[in-house]
């Protein structure tokens, strides 16, 4: 039984090619997007930190303090 | 075979709590001792010859080596002669019956799965109470005691410590102290 009208031969080559031609954009942009929104949400919030810390930091300060606090072998609190 | 035992029983199963303890080799050893039990009730199970050609009920065989009826009654070969002639002159019935002579389970049967998940939940469960209630002896009666710098007045002074050290001040554990305050932020 012939009928008339055939099938459409399906793709029998080039399935990976297009496949790849299809995925390896989106994944490459959903890696950049990924490494950018890192960037904005973690390093650079982090850096701002840090920076903001060490703006008015006093290191001798800070010493004296931990110093009276006792934790250091080197030196003891002033008074003892 | 495990169609008869029913779906009842593998939900049944879920609802035991704790009361029967199954080792891995216990639970081997009861498998393989009802498939003996099984054997010696049903008599007219042939006994499995590997060497000449098997049915299956594969879904990537639609055709087996074999068909699933091998010794047919007299009707049966009455109908696989009929089979012979022409194809239409057979009734709806008998075409589901010469299927069934040489195929056991359609494909929709052998893919209709079963409840087997819930026996295997339950089962792992139990093993998971069980072990549980052994840590939990071995916690009480094997340990020995906890260190004493876990005691509520060590950790506090240990905070104190990492509070005065300057323990992370930027992101940190320093960072959550109110230094002016001498309380957390």
């Amino acid at each position: 039984m012939k009928s008339t009208m055939s099938l459409v031969k399906p793709a029998m080559r080039g399935l990976l090619a297009k496949r790849l031609r299809f995925h390896l954009p989106i994944a490459f942009g959903l890696a950049l997007v990924a490494a950018v929104a890192f960037k904005f949400t973690v390093t650079e919030p982090r850096k701002q930190a840090y920076a903001d810390f060490y703006k008015h930091y006093d290191s001798m300060k800070e010493f004296s303090a931990m110093r009276e606090a006792g934790v250091f072998e080197s030196v003891r609190p002033t008074g003892k | 075979q495990h169609t008869l035992e029913g779906n009842r029983d593998h939900t049944a199963v879920i609802h035991i709590c704790l009361s029967i303890y199954l080792d891995r080799y216990f639970q081997t050893l009861y498998s393989s001792l009802t498939v003996v039990v099984l054997v010696h009730l049903s008599s007219d199970v042939d006994v499995i010859d590997c060497s000449v050609p098997q049915y299956n009920n594969r879904l990537d065989t639609p055709l087996p080596d074999v068909p699933f009826v091998r010794n047919l009654s007299s009707e049966q070969k009455k109908l696989k002669e009929k089979e012979k002639g022409s194809w239409t002159q057979l009734t709806k019935e008998e075409k589901l019956a010469l299927y069934r002579l040489t195929h056991e389970l359609s494909y929709a049967e052998m893919r209709q799965g079963s409840k087997e998940w819930m026996t295997v939940l339950g089962g792992v469960f139990i093993f998971l109470g069980f072990t549980g209630l052994l840590v939990w002896w071995q916690r009480v009666y094997v340990y020995g005691d906890v260190p004493h710098t876990l005691s509520q007045e060590s950790v506090a002074q240990q905070t104190q410590r990492m509070i005065d050290m300057r323990v992370n001040p930027v992101h940190g554990f320093s960072n959550k102290w109110d230094y002016e305050k001498k309380q957390w932020k």
